[in-house]
């Protein structure tokens, strides 16, 4: 022990030196490179897109005329909204509910184990292709009488935000701590008041942290509502019709071969992105607040 | 209640078999007709009906390995450097603006390719593919939408997951790993190198594979910028198209010819097979990468737990 003390220990090699900070600067400098794009985006979207903002872009539709004021985004706006909220509506129970399955009641059968390695399968499923399993199933069958409609794209929608919703929960509702469900069983209540009483409001924050940001994955995608709700310029609040979407309106839009047509593209971009990074803060913020988290 | 969930469940099991066994059923006039050829012929001509998607398999899996090139070793990068060096105060910011880059729509990346990337890139291409024109796949024609701008822009978009699958895996490494490399004289990228990366392999593998995952399938972004030429382009920088692309560009012009859309909908089954085989390796690569962690955890205790017993 005593030789192991008396040794001085040699410097650090200038090679040695060298490679260290070589290595720790382009460590850094790929950080800074994967902000590019970022800032780059952003950039543009606020340098081309706010030029299209005007009062009349939120509030006229868009018109399929060749020549003139093309229109802007209004019934692209409130398609949106009421086709995620729909899809919202649905995906958010019953994303919660398998996830209180597996939490509460599935746990570690092989059951349980089956629905999890599924739920994670799902995540990994192009929304294309739920866009087509719907298009197959409810718009090639005229389910509901008409081919096309919003609903439907809320379905595909609700498909893909489902796995979101049900990872994040089961996370959130594992961390319940269990000492407060015995509590309440060893009180005499039943399983199901548990639940409903104890386990989900403690996990309230974290449930709607991850339901926010299951939205705001489905608020962007484009793929999944070209086969299900279609129509650019349907001008229609009906979920029964075509609908129009901010996501379709701007992939409509890019190939149009007028600029007043493009300039309405980065605008309605411009909106989406903002609704989209609205719903990250939110969602941020209100796991930042939760005591668990 | 227990019931009503594990029905609701078993319910989401079914649904998706169900779509998974309608969707062979509409693909089944395409791919009986075609064969194997469907997978493998190279020739894919809308006017004749004739339906050989070689050129789109190619042009998914070029794609897909330009961004794991690009995207892979910056987002490990940057997982490193947000883990192990970065001061602990912008940590949180930094990682959150990383994360913000999943946020951006695709559509959105796909405006800003068409727009910004093609035509301001357009000179750098040409320069490199004129200079190097002696490396493979590198020299010839530079279109403007081509298979590395397509490449590009899915590496933006894996970056997030990989980055965020990477510091996950990172954040197990055992401080003890890492404090025995500093003590031993390492210096930190020496410890990085020894004891982090070692131990983060599996699971970062796992978080590369699910970016690959995520670029084979994305399609608004790329039907966008990769020309959708169905040819196998000669180099990185030729048009091509991509499976899922596709089936975006051609679904609307395809409703009134039955073998068209069935041709498509055999695109979409390629396409969600191929996708659910690299997700399946991914699981298995990140369970396994768990299943190392426990097995070291447990020889830790062990090792520990040694000299105590000889001393006793």
């Amino acid at each position: 022990m005593s030789e192991i003390g008396q040794t001085t220990i040699p410097p650090i090699s200038g090679r040695r030196r060298r490679t260290d900070s070589t290595m720790r600067g382009l460590l850094l400098l790929a950080t800074l490179i994967a902000l590019v794009p970022l800032v780059l985006v952003i950039y543009y979207l606020l340098y081309k897109g706010l030029s299209s903002w005007s009062s009349s872009f939120f509030t006229t539709d868009p018109n399929g005329e060749f020549f003139g004021n093309p229109g802007g985004v209004r019934s692209a706006i409130l398609g949106t909204l009421e086709i995620v909220a729909l899809a919202t509506l649905i995906s958010v129970p019953i994303g919660i509910g398998v996830a209180l399955y597996l939490t509460e009641y599935g746990k570690q059968s092989w059951f349980a184990n089956l629905v999890r390695y599924f739920i994670d399968v799902m995540t990994g499923v192009p929304s294309i292709v739920f866009g087509l399993f719907i298009y197959i199933v409810l718009v090639l069958g005229k389910v509901g009488g008409t081919g096309f409609a919003g609903w439907k794209g809320s379905v595909a929608l609700a498909l893909l935000m489902l796995p979101i919703v049900t990872r994040s929960s089961e996370v959130v509702l594992l961390l319940v701590p269990g000492s407060l469900r015995e509590a309440a069983l060893a009180l005499g209540a039943p399983r199901w008041r548990v639940v409903t009483r104890i386990v989900l409001p403690t996990a309230r924050t974290g449930l709607v942290t991850g339901s926010l940001l299951a939205i705001a994955r489905g608020m962007g995608e484009t793929a999944p509502l070209l086969f299900t709700t279609a129509g650019a310029f349907a001008v229609t609040a009906n979920l029964n019709q075509q609908m129009n979407a901010l996501p379709l309106q701007i992939y409509n839009d890019i190939l149009s071969p007028r600029a007043v047509v493009v300039s309405r593209a980065w605008g309605a971009a411009l909106t989406l992105v903002a609704l989209v990074l609205i719903l990250n803060l939110v969602a941020r913020a209100v796991s930042r607040r939760s005591s668990m988290a | 209640m227990q019931v009503g969930l594990t029905a609701l469940a078993a319910g989401i099991l079914l649904l998706l078999a169900y779509f998974f066994i309608r969707l062979i059923g509409e693909s089944t006039d395409a791919l009986s007709k075609f064969g194997l050829s469907f997978v493998f012929g190279n020739d894919w001509d809308v006017s004749r009906l004739t339906f050989h998607g070689a050129p789109l398999l190619f042009g998914t899996i070029v794609t897909s390995v330009i961004a794991l090139i690009i995207g892979v070793p910056i987002a490990v990068a940057t997982a490193l450097f947000l883990t192990e060096l970065c001061p602990r105060r912008a940590r949180g910011p930094l990682s959150m603006l990383v994360d913000l880059l999943a946020a951006v729509p695709s559509v959105v990346y796909g405006l800003w390719g068409v727009f910004v990337l093609i035509p301001r890139l357009l000179p750098a291409e040409k320069w490199v593919a004129s200079t190097f024109s002696f490396i493979p796949f590198i020299g010839g024609q530079v279109s403007g939408p081509n298979y590395f701008i397509a490449g590009l822009i899915l590496a933006i978009m894996i970056l997030p997951i990989v980055s965020a699958i990477s510091r996950e895996v990172i954040a197990t490494v055992p401080s003890e790993h890492k404090e025995a490399a500093l003590a031993l004289g390492a210096t930190r990228w020496e410890m990085i190198r020894m004891s982090v990366l070692p131990y983060a392999r599996p699971g970062i593998t796992g978080g590369a594979m699910l970016g690959l995952g995520r670029a084979i399938g994305e399609t608004i972004a790329v039907v966008l910028v990769i020309g959708d030429a169905p040819v196998i382009g000669h180099s990185i920088f030729s048009q091509g198209y991509s499976l899922a692309a596709v089936i975006a560009n051609e679904f609307g012009e395809a409703a009134a010819t039955p073998i068209h859309s069935s041709a498509l909908f055999a695109a979409g089954l390629v396409l969600f097979v191929l996708t659910l085989i690299v997700n399946i390796f991914a699981r298995w690569f990140v369970a396994r990468g768990l299943r190392n962690q426990r097995d070291n955890d447990a020889t830790g205790v062990t090792v520990a737990a040694e000299p105590a017993g000889d001393a006793a």
